[in-house]
Parts: C-alpha cells; structure tokens; sequence
C-alpha cells in the first residue's frame, strides 16, 4: 500500500509539474506564431519581392542603336545579327566548374571570366563574351542540358561597314562602365547596356542609343524558361545624318596614308565638316565587338596613340599659318598698313637675342602681301613687337583659338592662346617680351588643334564670318519617321573690316599661285592657302643630316577654294612630315580637287550639292 | 450494441453494475447491464473524439500538401501522395491496435523491444542503404524502413516503465540510468549520421527527465558536468558530422549570406513563408515550392509548402491544431490511472512537441535546419507509423485511465 502512496504522490507531483510543461508548450507555440506574424504580416511584403525576383527572370532586350550615314545618304554604322553568351548568376551552383567549362567552350582565359562572375548589382545575367562564331554557339547550344545558366542570345551587333575609315568621326560603342552608369548621361540604362564610346556615337548616344525592351520570364529552380510573362519591345535608337562626305573622308585618310597627322575639310558657308581625318586610326568594328583586355592594353600602350583624334585633340603649333591671324590683328589694330614696307635680312635682333628667317637671305623689301606670300619671319616678328602678346591673344581668340570649336566629337581639346595674364596664372611667370617674338610666328607657347586651324581658313574664306563647326545635319526619328533638319550653326561675324579681309585672302590666293605653297596650285581651281612648319625643336644643331623623324617639323597647309566661292576650306597637318609647302600642301590640293571634280559632276547631273535626307 | 453480462467487479466478483472512476472527482461512468444488454458500450469508451479530429484534421493538411507540391512532375506511377495515403493507413492501423492495447503489456515488452531496435540499428550500421552520405534504412522490399524512428516508442516504452517503477530518486536513478539506457540507440542514431533523429530521441529522454523532476542539486550538478563536458562532447559531435551537416549549422548563423550555396534551404524556406502573407497564396500558387526553388517541400520543409499557400491564417490555424494536440495530450497525462500512463502520455507529447517546434523552427528560421520532419504532415512511411503508433498509445492511456471501484 505504501507502493500506492509513493505513485500517488508522485503523480500529484506530476501534475504540477505538467502544469509548467503546458505553459511551456504555450509559450514555445506562442513565439512560433509570433515569428510566423513577424515573417508572413511585418515582412510579408519584402519576402514577396523576394519571392516573385525567384521566379522571374528579367531579360534585357537590347534595341538596335540608330543607323549613321553620310550626306549621301551612304551607310556609316548599322547592326549585323550575332551571337552572345549570357550566363544567369542566380542559376550557377558551382562557379569553378562552370568557369572551367566555359574556358575550354570560349577560349576565353580564367581570369577575364571570374571577374566577369563577380559582376554584381541589379543585373544577375551577365554577357561573357560577344560577336560569338558559330562554332562556338553551336558548341556552347550542344551543352544546353549540361548549362542550364549559359544562355546564347541573338542579338544586334554595331558594324561599320566602311570598314577602319572614319573611325575617330564614328567611334565605336561597348558595354556602359560602372563608372558611367553613374553619370546622368547615363541614367535610365542597364548594366550590360550598350552604349557609344568614342565619337558620334558617343556624342549623340542618347539618340543612337535607343530604348532597351524588357522580357519577362518565369523559370524553376534549375534557370530553365517555362513561360513568358510579358515582353517589351526595343525601340530602336533615330537614326542620324552627318555633314561627312564619305568619298573626301576615305580620300583624306588615304592621303594620310600611313603617316600620323590629320586633315579636315569644312563648309565655309556653313560650317558642315565634309571630312575630318585623323592619323593612326583603329578599326572601330574590332572595338566595338570588344577586345580582350590585352588587346586593348595594346592600343592604350602604343606609342602612335591610335586612339587620339588628332583633328580635335592633337595640339600643335600653329606655324606660319599662325600668320593669318597675326596679319588680320596687325591690319585691325592699325599697327601696319597694307602698303607698308619693312626690310627683311633674314634676322630680327631683339634685346640679346637674333631671331632668325627661314630663308637666311631675308625677303628684302616686304609688304604684308609677300610677307604672307614669301611667309616672311621677320616681317611678322616686326608685327608681334608692335602689337604686344594681348593683342595677338585677343586676335587669337576672336578666331576661336584657345577654346573649343564645339565641333559635335566629345574630349575636343582647347589649345593654348598665351596672355600675359595666362603666364602669370599657370606658370606664375611675368611674360617676356622676347616670347611675343616666337608667339609672333606660331612657336612659342601657342598651340592649336588642326580644326581650330580649319575654322580659322574657313572664317577668312568665308569673308570673316565663322561657323561653328559641325558633324551632323538632321536625324530621323524611328519611332515618328520625321526627319528633322538640324539648321546650320549660327554665323558669328568676327567684325573684321573687308578691305583688310580681301587684302589677306589675296595675298593667300598668291601663296598658292607663286608664293609658299605652289604646290598646291592647282588647274581646277584658284586655291587659297598658308603653309605652316611648326619646329618641334627649337634649334637644329646641323642642316646638312637628316634629323630623326621625332625631331622633324610639323607640316600644316591651311586653304579653301574656290577662291571667288569658297565651297571647302582644308586643313592639313602632317607630323614630322617636314615643309609645309611640301609636305602638306599636295594633300590639300588632292582633296579640293577631289572635291571640285564631285560637285562638279553632280552638277552636271543635275542633282543638287546636298542630297536632302530621304 | 450486445454484450454478455459477464463483467467482474473490483472484489472479482460478478455483478450487473459497476462504477469506473478516473482521477478527476466528476470522472466516473457507471454501467448496469439490463438483461444481456449494457446500457452504455464500453467499447468506444474514452475514445476522444476530440484528439481523433485533430489527428485527422492534420492528416488531412499534410496530405493536401504533399499532392500541391508533388503533383506536377513527381511521382512516376505511383504518386507521392499515394505513398503517404497508404503510410497513412498502415499508421491508422498501428493506431487503433495500439489504442486498443493495455499500454501496461506494451510496458512489460519494452525492453525486448528496445533491444530489438538496438539490434536493426546495428543492422543499419553494417548493411543499410545508404542516401545521401547517410545509411539510415533497412530495405524490405520495395519499401524501406527507417528503425531510428521506429525506436523512438521503445525506448519511451522502456523510460518511463523505468521511472514509473523507480522508487529512489536521487540523480544516479533519475538521470545516470536511464541516460546509459538511451545512449547506445542516440550514438548509434547520431553514427548513421542522423542529427535530427537523434536529437528527437534525446528528447524523449529529457521530456521524461523532466517530468519527473530531479532533485535540484543533483539536476544542477548533471547540467553543471554537461556544460563542462560540452567542448569535449561539441568536438566529437562536430567531428563525428558530415560535412552537409556543418554546413547547414554554420549557414543557420547567417542564411543570407550566400544565397546559392549553403544558407540556401534556410532562405528560400523563410521567403516560401514570408511570401504567404495574410492570406496565402492558395492551394497550387506556392510559387516557392512549386518551382522548387524550395527542396524537400514535402518532406522537412512541408510545413514551409502550407504556410506559402495558405498565409499567416493557415499557418495559425495549422499550429493551434498541434498546440490543442498538445494540451488534450497533457490532459490525458495529468489524468492517467498510473505514472507510467502519465510518463507515456508526457513522453508522445514531448517527442512530437520537440519534432514540430524544431521543424516549424527551421522553417522559420529560428532553428538549425537538422532534418527533422514535421510529424503527422511531412512525408515518410517511418516517421508517419511511428507517430501514429504514439498517439495510439497516448489514446490507450487515456482509455485505460479509470480504476474499478465496485
């Protein structure tokens, strides 16, 4: 019996033990229902998101960018189909061996690969590699089963199918940067986005550029499509009609040749740019299918700087062509009359220093017709004394040198018109007059790019009035089809006296006919024009041998023609090419009669100067 | 119904009528037989109707939410949620036998049986099958067996006939003894390797240690000893895990850390249940599950599958369903004729109590994911017969409940 009692007590003790087991379930069910409020009611929202992003597979759909073409209505960049492969980051259970895979599949090297696994941000698919060949699609379709998350996609590949000419004009295009998704340029694309990267595409991306689609998917845990959810069409980019004449284009980096340097052809009256070549030049198509990166190493590190447009970013100094403003500024400034003689004996003795001719026996008797004809040193030295370094600044600058031209190419570069005051600002230096000497002739601190030069000859043909110079003249609006003409640029009267104007471009009329640059003078046409060999170093030590090429003069050649109807007006620059009445001059002459002969003809034909856009 | 008046009282006598008392005051049915007839039928007497309709109500879910996962794709000739209906029925059956059992002879065979599951575990260890770097079944068959679940009820069987016969209750009896009692099924369990299981074994022991009560110093001196031998012990449990095992601790630390390897099961389940909602997404919209970005939706992460279709109120609903389990389970023990009625009662509900809140836990995100099923819902032929064999047995006790007073 007192078995009984011992169960009876431990029962009773039992039962209150299980009146704590039951709070404890409680309780225990209580947080479970809790947790379940906090997952399902607080945070039902975010999982929800989380939950759809799952299952659904955004894909980007790439437009295809606008078409550029030339004022012949000449087709510059379209799109060609071609293959890219895409692997979706959310699919990807082991990273090594699908990059191992895909080594073996794309010969693309390991490394490259895993920085491309560890892209991150919004985009979970990732291009690995474009312009795929079809053996490599084919290869990679084989294996659809054993990568399920490497996706090949048909999509528009950028071609230019002139091929490497006007390369720095078009550009090229690739993959917006990190960095550049961050500009407001940028905004409203995709990581992966293609957009353009050098030139007109560059510049007028936002219109090439089109608007990416997007296809919704909905796929299992494996990454494999099950249906499509919704798809939003690309629209395609506008397309855009420049003021490039392709046939003088391909002439002028033909004349170019395989020698660095850059030739650019304008509209005087109105400021079009007909060619704008630059010297070592790079295939754009390479660029824009995307170059390993040593490849593209390759480019940054060559000496040539293939990538460096040298029409707008190449400064050089001006030379004697710099004797066109110093001529127009002495004339305006009344320093010197037309009429006026000075002697020239070849050296101009300032202070301590002899500033030499280019011909050593001095041009005799000059007035500012031969000192122009003739490029007569001394003459202008004479000028730079009278006039002082601001006034020849402030010619300068009227002629749009030491700013941009605002030619539409982005990274155009400014140029060097020095003052007293620029000395004292960037090199913290009072300005020697001895300095004006040199500025005087185009040496010294001036630089210019080769299109500030362009518009400098354009402005004088054009009888002193200047055009910004420009690159494209309308646009095509894909999704409305209107064509909008752009109006040419503003003409800017530069407010120089046309007495003054016409006594310069005579005098540029006779370089041509007996002076500098006489061969340039062609039976076509009148030609107009300056030569200019800017030094690289300062002094030769000897005449007789031959300098290494790195130390040779620039040539410049600066012209239009006709003389009496300016319809083109060239500037030429050669590198290290030497005299520019020998060097430079001939490939003006090549291009203006190239020109004349095409206009001609397409009068003859009947048709006009300019086909209108469709 | 008919029945042959041939019923004894306490005395052993024959009588007409007799008086069935419980522990509770008002606890007590009296039958008169009128002739050859009974007024009252003994036979379904303390069936709780109750208990059965949440048993079924959760059989029910589980099953609905087995088919919503498996019924796309899975299954082959035989679907997924056949199987399980046919486990169901067999566990029915176990059920109602066990029920109807005096869970007093089921006591008196507890050790046999233990040592009989002992024994399948050690057949396990040398010629089971092996799945996914674990050798946890017995093939028999077409079907396999898992003898790490089936040994769960003997070895409740065996603890609390242990503790119900005890008298002594000092720490050496109340806690050494049956320690060494359950320690070779835990390692061998643990050894297959089993964490899961392993730990719900471990729990029964615990459940029991618990209702019983230690003296305090010798229960405090026990947790002290296991505390100091936790480096020791957490270097050989750790050892002794398989790498996948590791993983899903370490990745319980930080889920969203990578979420296409290791803490992989832990979100998908936890936006499974988040993306439910209020409402749900209804029966076949668990995107989660149904594109299986969830795995093991029918078997450890059932309860993730139900809470996506069915929101925050099924999910409330499913666990007041296991809590009113729990308390009629309780309700039987603290009503239980004897302490051994009381220790098993106790036991099934500790056992299925730490199987539901761990696996709902790691549903949820707030346990390790230790691959423990969901009992009465989660797929399996084992777990399902073997749990309702417990309830089978938590229905004898109370059956058995009332003592003849004349």
């Amino acid at each position: 019996m007192s078995d009984r009692k011992l169960q009876e007590n431990g029962l009773a003790e039992l039962q209150q033990r299980l009146v704590l087991l039951k709070i404890g379930v409680l309780v225990v069910i209580g947080l479970l229902a809790l947790r379940l409020w906090q997952l399902q009611v607080r945070d039902g929202p975010y999982y929800r998101e989380l939950a759809q992003n799952n299952r659904t597979r955004s894909i980007l759909l790439h437009p295809a960018r606008g078409l550029i073409f030339d004022r012949d209505g000449k087709l510059l960049a379209n799109n060609v189909p071609s293959f890219n492969v895409y692997v979706e980051l959310n699919d990807v259970n082991d990273r090594e061996v699908l990059i191992q895979k895909l080594v073996k599949y794309l010969g693309i090297e390991e490394s490259e690969l895993s920085k491309k696994f560890r892209a991150r941000g919004t985009l979970t698919r990732v291009k690995l590699k474009g312009g795929l060949t079809l053996r490599e699609a084919a290869l990679i379709e084989s294996h659809r089963l054993d990568l399920p998350e490497v996706v090949v996609h048909p999509e528009f590949q950028r071609n230019n199918p002139q091929g490497p000419y006007a390369a720095h004009v078009i550009g090229y295009v690739g993959e917006v940067s990190e960095q550049q998704l961050s500009q407001e340029y940028f905004q409203g694309l995709h990581p992966g986005s293609i957009v353009g990267q050098y030139g007109v595409e560059r510049k007028y991306d936002q219109l090439l550029r089109g608007q990416a689609g997007r296809k919704l998917i909905e796929v299992d845990a494996l990454g494999h499509e099950k249906r499509t959810i919704s798809v939003e069409k690309p629209q395609a980019g506008h397309d855009l009609y420049l003021t490039l004449d392709f046939d003088l284009q391909q002439l002028a980096e033909n004349l170019l040749g395989e020698e660095a340097g850059a030739i650019i052809a304008l509209d005087p009256k109105t400021g079009d740019t007909l060619a704008i070549a630059s010297r070592p030049s790079f295939d754009p198509n390479a660029l824009s299918r995307g170059l390993s990166s040593k490849k593209w190493q390759n480019i940054l590190q060559d000496k040539r700087h293939p990538l460096t447009n040298r029409a707008i970013q190449g400064l050089y100094p001006p030379g004697s062509t710099f004797k066109i403003i110093m001529a127009a500024a002495a004339l305006e400034t009344n320093e010197v009359k037309m009429s006026e003689t000075i002697q020239c004996h070849g050296r101009f003795r300032f202070g301590r220093r002899t500033f030499r001719d280019w011909k050593a026996s001095g041009h005799g008797t000059v007035n500012l017709h031969k000192a122009l004809t003739q490029s007569c040193d001394v003459y202008f030295y004479k000028m730079g004394h009278r006039l002082g370094i601001d006034a020849i600044a402030t010619y300068a600058s009227l002629f749009g040198l030491g700013k941009k031209t605002g030619i539409d190419l982005p990274s155009e570069q400014r140029g060097i018109v020095p003052s007293t005051e620029w000395k004292q600002q960037f090199r913290g230096e009072p300005w020697y007059p001895g300095e004006t000497i040199s500025v005087a002739i185009g040496q010294g601190y001036v630089t210019v790019t080769p299109i500030q030069m362009a518009q400098v000859i354009a402005t004088i043909g054009n009888n002193g009035v200047a055009h910004q110079p420009r690159l494209v003249r309308g646009v095509r609006r894909r999704n409305t089809g209107k064509v909008e003409t752009w109006p040419m640029a503003k003409a800017v009267p530069l407010g120089l006296n046309p007495v003054f104007v016409e006594g310069i471009q005579r005098a540029l009329a006779s370089v041509v006919s007996e002076g500098t640059a006489r061969r340039a003078n062609s039976p076509l046409v009148t030609i107009a024009g300056k030569t200019g060999t800017s030094q690289v170093v300062a002094l030769r030590a000897d005449k007789k041998k031959e300098t290494p090429k790195q130390f040779r003069d620039h040539a410049w050649f600066v012209s239009y023609a006709p003389f009496d109807n300016p319809q083109i007006a060239v500037a030429v620059l050669a590198e290290h090419a030497g005299h520019g009445g020998s060097a430079a001059a001939p490939l003006a002459r090549k291009l203006i009669e190239a020109f004349i002969k095409k206009t001609s003809e397409k009068t003859r034909l009947g048709q006009k100067r300019e086909r209108p856009i469709l | 119904m008919r029945r042959r008046g041939s019923a004894r009282n306490a005395r052993g006598q024959f009588c007409d009528a007799y008086l069935l008392k419980g522990r509770d005051t008002n606890d007590e049915r009296r039958y008169t037989f009128q002739g050859n007839y009974v007024t009252r039928s003994r036979r379904f007497d303390g069936v709780d109707w109750g208990l059965l309709g949440v048993i079924l109500s959760l059989l029910v879910i589980g099953i609905v939410t087995i088919y919503s996962v498996t019924s796309n794709g899975q299954g082959g000739t035989f679907p997924i949620f056949a199987k399980q209906a046919v486990w169901m029925g067999v566990g029915a059956l176990a059920f109602v036998i066990i029920a109807s059992m005096d869970y007093h002879k089921l006591a008196r065979l507890s050790y046999i049986l233990y040592g009989l599951g002992l024994l399948l575990l050690v057949i396990v260890m040398f010629s089971g099958k092996s799945s996914r770097g674990a050798q946890r079944w017995i093939a028999l068959g077409p079907v396999a067996i898992q003898p790490s679940e089936f040994i769960k009820i003997p070895l409740l069987l065996m603890l609390a006939s242990y503790y119900a016969t005890q008298t002594r209750s000092g720490w050496l009896y109340r806690v050494i003894v049956p320690g060494l009692l359950a320690l070779p099924g835990f390692f061998l369990i643990l050894n297959q390797p089993d964490l899961g299981s392993s730990l719900s074994f471990l729990a029964i022991y615990i459940t029991l240690l618990l209702a019983v009560g230690v003296k305090s110093k010798a229960f405090g001196l026990v947790l002290l000893s296991a505390l100091m031998m936790f480096p020791f012990a957490w270097g050989g449990l750790w050892g002794s895990l398989h790498d996948y095992q590791k993983e899903r601790i370490i990745s319980f630390v930080d889920p969203a850390y990578d979420p296409g390897g290791k803490g992989y099961q832990g979100l998908q389940s936890r936006i499974a249940v988040g993306s439910g909602e209020f409402m749900g997404k209804g029966l076949y919209g668990g995107t989660q599950t149904q594109f299986k970005f969830l795995p093991e939706g029918h078997t450890d992460f059932v309860f993730a599958v139900f809470a996506e279709e069915w929101g925050f109120l099924g999910a409330v609903v499913l666990i007041m369903l296991f809590l009113t389990l729990f308390l009629l389970g309780l309700d039987i023990a603290s009503k239980a004729k004897d302490m051994l009625g009381a220790l098993l009662a106790v036991g099934v509900v500790g056992m299925m109590a730490f199987n539901v809140v761990v696996n709902i836990g790691m549903t949820v995100g707030l346990a390790p994911i230790v691959g423990i099923p969901l009992p009465l819902l989660s797929y399996g032929g084992s777990a399902t017969i073997m749990t309702m064999a417990a309830l089978g047995l938590l229905l004898s006790v109370k059956r058995r409940r009332m003592t003849l007073i004349q």
